[in-house]
C-alpha cells in the first residue's frame, strides 16, 4: 500500500509515495540518497542514524515513514548552507573531533538538536545530549570540547 | 630539533574531515551501481557439527534467487591469512556458529533474508569443546580434523634457569589471571560489493576493508585468477582496529563469487547481529604468573604458562600470541624466564588481531603481579618498577639488547609519577582502603543486605584509589612478519602532489599523517597533497595495517619518496641557478631558498615539468632484518620498541560496586609526533576502550554462542562514562622511523585496565584476578554468568 508522504527535508519539499511502514533512515538512504545518515545498530542504541526532526533529535532506524507526514527533517547533507559550514561542522574538524567519521553525522545532528535548545550548555549537559551516540574511535573528549565551543 | 619543523608535530585538521562532517564521505554501504544485487548469508543453529547434505528444493518457486555454495568455487575451498582453515562456504563441517553454509543471491534484500529459513540441512552434531583448557586433552574431538591436533600454535621462550632463580628468590608467588572475549565494535558493520569489470573478466571490490592487498589475495585465491584481476579498493572505513580483515577478506570473496556466477554488482552488507556473531574478536587468556623475587625487589624468576582460546579457526593467533610471548613479562629485565604460549581451536567466536594485539592481557596479570610484589616487600608500585624496569642497555626477556633508541620507560615512569603525585596519594588512599569491605564476609558474596548496626557511613562509601602500569612494546610485526612498505607520490607541474601508501586508511588519520611527512620533506603545506583512494591496483602490497605499524613503516616509505623526488629537484636548481653545493638550498613555506634568491614551489614544479624532470618516485622502506630462534625463543623480536606509563585514578563505590574512572594521566614516548591532533585522538580513543576493557565489555557464549549480539547488551564506553583524560608525550629519539615517529595506537589501549585494576585494588584493598571489574565482579567477587559459575576472583 503506496501512499504520499510530504516532508520538508533539508529546507526543501518533497512528496514521496512509498510504503508507510518503510524506515525513515531507509527512505533517507535508499530513496532519496541522503547516505550520510548512517547505520550502526538497527535497534535504537548507536545513534549513528540521528537526525532531527522539528527539532528533536531522532534515531531515523525506530521512526517509520508514515510517522512523518507534515514534518521538518534536517539530516547532515542540510547543515553546510550555501557553501558555508555550520559551526558545529567546523569546530568538529577544527577540534579533531573526526576520526573514522562513521559516527559523526549522528553525533552532529545530536549536537545540533542540543544547541537549538540550549545554546550554552554545559559539559554534562553535553555528555546526556550525545550519550545515545556511540562512538569508538574518539573516546569523546575532542567530541564534547567541539560542542562546547562550536 | 623540534624547532626545525614547518609542520611535523603540530596540529593538522585530517585531509579527510571535510568530507566526513558534511556525510560526503563514502563508506562501503554507501556504494551502489545499477543492477545490483544483494547476497545474505544461510547460517545453522547449532555450533559444532557435520554437514550431510543441503537442500535446496525449498528455493524452486523463486527462479529470480541464486544461490552460492562450495560448488561454486574454483580455487581454494579453505583461506586464512596464517593457515588457510576457514572455508568460504562450509562444506564438511560447522565448527562455530557464525559459520555459513551458502549465500543467496538477489534482488530484494529482505525476500532473501525470510527465504534462508528455506535452506534445509542435515547435519550430525559433533560433541562441543567450549573450555581452551580441555581442548588439548587427549579425548578431545579435532576441531580441524585434518590438523590432527587442537593445537593451533605453541611458543616457548628459555632464558636462563628459572628453577635456579626460585630457589635463589626468599619469595615465590603464583598467581592466575583471566580475561575475555572482545568485540571490536567499530561503528560500521561489515559491507563490500563486488563488481564484475566488463570484458576483462576481472573483479572489482569496493568494502570496509582493512587491508586492501590481503584481500585481493584471499579472493584471487578462491577465484583462482591471477592478483592482477582482482582490484581490491578501500571505501571510507568506519572503525577496524584490527576487525576488519579475515572476515572481510571472506566475505569479498563470496561477494566476488556471486558477482562472477551472475554477471551483477552484488552487495554483501551485515546486520549489527551478524557482525557480532560472524567477526572475530580479541582472545580470551588465562595466564598462570610465578614469580621469585627478593627483599630488595628484585625479581630473580619468572615462569609464564598461558592460554589463549583461538576459537574456531587460526586467523592471527599465530602473530598475536606471538607477540604475548615476547612481552608476557613486562618491561622489565628479569634473569631467568620460561614462557609457554599457546593458542588452541575451540568452538567458540574465532579470535584475532584486535587493537592490543596480544598485549592487554599480559599486561593485565603482569602489572597487577607487579603491584603485589611490591607490597609484600613493602615499597611503592613506583619504586618497584624503577628497580625491576628496562634501562639503556638491558636484555629483554627474548635476550634483546636494547638500543639505537631512547629507552625511556623510566623516564615515562617518573613523568607519570610526577605528573598524579603518585606515590603519596597511593599511601593514602590504601591507608584508608575500606578495611570493612575487605574482610566482612557480608559484603562478600553471601548475602550483602545490612542489619541495622552495621550501616555504613556515607563517607565510607565512596573511595579511591590510584594505580599504574607501564610497557614496553615492539613495534611493527617483528620476527614474525615479512616488514616492508611502499609509498608512491607524484608531483605535478602546478605543485600539487598525489600520494598513496601500501598501508590502508583504518580511520585512524594516515592519510594526514603521511601527508604531512611528505610535505614537511618539500617544504609545502600538507593541503597541496592529494592522498589517493586506496586501490591494490596503483600500490604495492605493503603488508597488513596492524600492530601500530604505519606511522613506522608507511611514514617511512613516504618520506624516502619525497626525498628521491626532492634531490631530483635540489640536482635541478644546482645548473639552473648555477650553484655548487645544495647545503644552501632551503625548501619550507612553499618556497625554495637559497640565499638571497627563491622560487616558490609551483614554479619550481612547472619549471622540472618543462625540463622533463622525473617528479615521481616509489618510496620503499624495508624494516631491518630481526630473527627468532623458535625454540628457545630468544632473538632481537622488533627492531625497536615504544614505552609509556598510565595512571589511574578512581572511585570505588563500596555498596554497588560501581567504578567510575576519575582522570588516567597516559605518558608515552611513541617517537616523534607527526600530528599532534591526531596523537591526542589516539590517547583518549585507546584509553577509553582501556577503560571499557577493565570494566564493562565482555562476550560472554553459551555452547558456542554468543549473548550479547547488539549494543543493547554489548557495553562500549558511551560519553558519560568517563572522566578526565591527559596525554602527555615523551619524544625519545630512534634511528628508525621518519625522524624517529614510531607507533602509538596500540599503546594507548594496552595499559589501561591495568592502571585501573591496581587502582581498584588500592581503593577498596582487593585484588581482582579476572577482567572486566564489573560490580558483580567487585561486590561479589565472582561473575554471574550462568555456565561458570565457578569463576570465583580472589583465589
Ligand atoms: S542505527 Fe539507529 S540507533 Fe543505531
Ligand atoms: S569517529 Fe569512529 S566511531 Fe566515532
Amino acid at each position: 500500500m503506496i501512499r504520499r508522504i510530504n516532508l520538508t527535508i533539508n529546507g526543501d519539499k518533497v512528496g514521496i509515495d512509498v510504503q508507510p511502514s518503510m524506515r525513515l533512515l531507509d527512505v533517507l538512504r535508499e530513496i532519496l540518497n541522503l547516505t550520510g545518515t548512517k547505520e550502526g545498530c538497527s535497534i535504537g542504541e548507536c545513534g549513528a542514524c540521528t537526525v532531527v526532526i522539528n527539532g528533536n533529535a531522532v534515531n531515523s532506524c525506530l521512526i517509520v515513514i508514515g510517522q512523518c507526514e507534515g514534518s521538518e527533517i534536517t539530516t547532515i547533507e542540510g547543515l553546510e548552507k550555501n557553501g558555508e559550514l555550520n559551526k558545529l561542522q567546523k569546530s568538529f574538524m577544527e577540534k579533531g573531533a573526526v576520526q573514522c567519521g562513521f559516527c559523526t553525522p549522528g553525533m552532529i545532528m545530536s549536537a545540533y538538536a542540543l544547541l537549538l535548545k540550549n545554546p550554552n550548555p554545559t559539559e554534562v549537559e553535553i555528555q546526556e545530549a550525545i550519550a545515545g551516540n556511540l562512538c569508538r574511535c574518539t573516546g569523546y573528549k575532542q567530541i564534547i570540547e567541539a560542542i562546547k565551543s562550536p | 630539533m623540534s624547532g626545525d619543523f614547518n609542520i611535523v608535530g603540530r596540529s593538522v585538521v585530517r585531509q579527510d574531515a571535510y568530507a566526513k562532517v558534511t556525510g560526503q564521505a563514502k563508506f562501503a554501504d554507501d556504494y551502489k551501481f545499477p543492477g545490483m544485487l544483494f547476497g545474505v548469508m544461510v547460517r545453522t543453529d547449532v555450533s559444532h557439527a557435520l554437514i550431510h547434505s543441503i537442500d535446496y528444493s525449498g528455493l524452486l518457486d523463486y527462479p529470480e534467487v541464486t544461490v552460492c555454495d562450495i560448488n561454486d568455487i574454483r580455487g581454494s575451498r579453505k583461506v586464512g591469512v596464517v593457515t588457510a582453515d576457514q572455508p568460504v562456504f562450509c562444506y564438511e563441517k560447522i565448527v562455530t556458529p557464525g559459520d555459513v553454509i551458502c549465500m543467496l543471491v538477489g534482488a530484494d534484500e529482505s525476500q532473501l533474508k525470510l527465504l534462508t529459513a528455506k535452506v534445509k540441512t542435515e547435519l550430525e552434531e559433533l560433541p562441543l569443546i567450549t573450555d581452551p583448557e580441555k581442548a588439548l586433552d587427549p579425548d578431545a574431538t579435532f576441531i580441524h580434523p585434518d590438523k590432527k591436533s587442537n593445537l593451533i600454535v605453541h611458543y616457548p621462550l628459555r632464558k636462563g634457569d628459572v628453577e635456579k632463580g626460585f630457589h635463589e628468590s626468599k619469595h615465590v608467588i603464583e598467581q592466575k589471571y583471566t580475561t575475555p572475549l572482545i568485540e571490536h565494535a567499530y561503528l560500521e558493520p561489515e559491507a563490500v560489493t563486488a563488481v564484475p569489470i566488463e570484458g576483462r573478466g576481472g573483479v572489482r571490490i569496493i568494502g570496509s576493508i582493512q587491508n586492501p592487498h590481503t584481500t585481493r589475495r584471499i579472493v584471487a585465491e578462491v577465484l583462482n585468477f591471477p592478483l592482477t584481476k582482482v582490484r581490491v579498493v578501500q571505501a571510507e572505513l568506519g572503525g577496524a582496529f584490527g576487525g576488519k580483515d579475515d572476515l572481510m577478506n571472506i566475505i569479498s570473496a563470496r561477494a566476488a563469487i556471486a558477482a562472477i556466477k551472475t554477471r551483477r554488482p552484488v552487495k554483501v552488507r551485515y546486520t549489527r547481529e551478524e557482525s557480532v556473531v560472524e567477526s572475530y574478536k580479541r582472545h580470551p587468556y588465562i595466564m598462570k604468573y610465578k614469580v621469585g623475587f627478593n627483599d630488595d625487589g628484585i625479581i630473580k624468576a619468572m615462569k609464564i604458562d598461558i592460554l589463549a582460546d583461538g576459537g574456531a579457526y587460526a586467523s592471527m593467533s599465530p602473530f598475536v600470541t606471538w607477540r604475548t610471548v615476547v612481552q608476557a613479562t613486562g618491561p622489565y629485565e628479569i634473569e631467568n624466564v620460561h614462557t609457554d604460549v599457546r593458542a588452541v581451536y575451540t568452538n567458540n567466536p574465532y579470535t584475532g588481531a584486535m587493537r592490543g594485539f596480544g598485549s592487554p592481557q599480559p599486561i593485565f596479570a603482569q602489572e597487577s603481579l607487579m603491584d603485589e610484589i611490591a607490597e609484600i616487600i613493602g615499597v611503592s608500585p613506583y619504586e618497584i618498577r624503577k628497580i625491576n624496569g628496562v634501562k639503556p642497555g638491558s636484555i629483554t626477556a627474548s635476550g634483546h639488547k636494547l638500543r639505537d633508541h631512547d629507552v625511556n620507560l623510566l623516564s615515562v615512569l617518573e613523568r607519570a609519577e610526577r605528573e598524579t603525585n603518585f606515590t603519596e596519594r597511593h599511601k593514602e588512599c590504601s591507608r584508608s582502603a575500606n578495611t570493612k569491605f575487605q574482610t566482612s564476609q557480608k559484603f562478600r558474596g553471601s548475602g550483602f543486605i545490612l542489619k541495622k548496626d552495621e550501616m555504613l557511613d556515607n563517607r565510607d562509601i565512596i573511595k579511591k584509589g590510584i594505580g599504574l602500569a607501564v610497557s614496553l612494546r615492539g613495534c611493527s610485526l617483528g620476527a614474525e612478519g615479512i616488514d616492508a612498505a611502499a609509498a608512491y607520490l607524484s608531483v605535478q607541474k602546478d605543485g600539487s602532489a598525489y600520494l598513496i601508501s601500501g598501508l590502508a586508511e583504518n580511520g585512524q588519520g594516515l592519510r594526514t599523517t603521511f601527508s604531512i611527512i611528505a610535505a614537511e620533506v618539500l617544504g609545502i603545506s600538507p593541503e597541496h597533497i592529494y592522498y589517493l583512494e586506496q586501490d591494490t591496483g596503483i600500490i604495492a602490497d605493503s603488508g597488513p595495517t596492524v600492530a601500530s605499524r604505519s606511522t613506522i613503516m608507511g611514514g617511512s616509505a613516504v618520506k624516502n619518496a619525497a626525498e628521491i623526488i626532492k634531490k631530483r629537484f635540489e640536482e635541478m636548481l644546482l645548473t639552473y641557478w648555477n650553484i655548487k653545493s645544495k647545503d644552501q638550498l632551503l625548501f619550507k613555506n612553499n618556497r625554495v631558498y637559497e640565499q638571497s634568491r627563491s622560487i616558490s614551489f609551483s614554479e619550481l614544479c612547472s619549471l622540472a615539468y618543462s625540463k622533463g624532470l622525473n617528479m615521481s618516485a616509489i618510496g620503499w622502506f624495508k624494516g631491518p632484518s630481526v630473527h627468532w630462534d623458535e625454540e628457545k625463543g630468544q632473538g632481537a623480536a622488533y627492531f625497536t620498541y615504544v614505552y609509556g606509563c598510565q595512571v589511574a585514578e578512581v572511585s570505588a563505590n563500596l555498596l554497588t560496586g560501581e567504578i567510575f574512572v576519575d582522570r588516567i594521566v597516559a605518558v608515552h614516548d611513541p617517537g616523534k609526533i607527526i600530528n599532534l591532533m591526531g596523537a591526542k585522538g589516539q590517547v583518549f580513543g585507546g584509553v577509553t576502550q582501556g577503560a571499557g576493557y577493565a570494566l564493562w565489555e565482555g562476550i560472554t557464549t553459551y555452547n558456542g554462542n554468543i549473548r550479547e549480539n547488539n549494543f543493547d547488551q554489548i557495553l562500549i564506553p558511551t560519553s558519560k562514562d568517563i572522566g578526565e583524560i591527559e596525554s602527555i608525550f615523551l619524544e625519545g629519539e630512534d634511528i628508525y622511523g621518519a625522524w624517529g615517529a614510531k607507533s602509538l595506537g596500540e599503546p594507548t589501549l594496552e595499559l589501561t585496565a591495568a592502571a585501573i585494576a591496581n587502582a581498584v585494588k588500592n581503593a577498596t584493598g582487593l585484588r581482582y584476578f579476572n577482567l572486566p571489574l564489573n560490580p558483580e565482579e567487585i561486590l561479589l567477587s565472582r561473575k554471574l554468568s550462568p555456565n561458570d559459575l565457578s569463576r570465583g576472583s580472589t583465589n
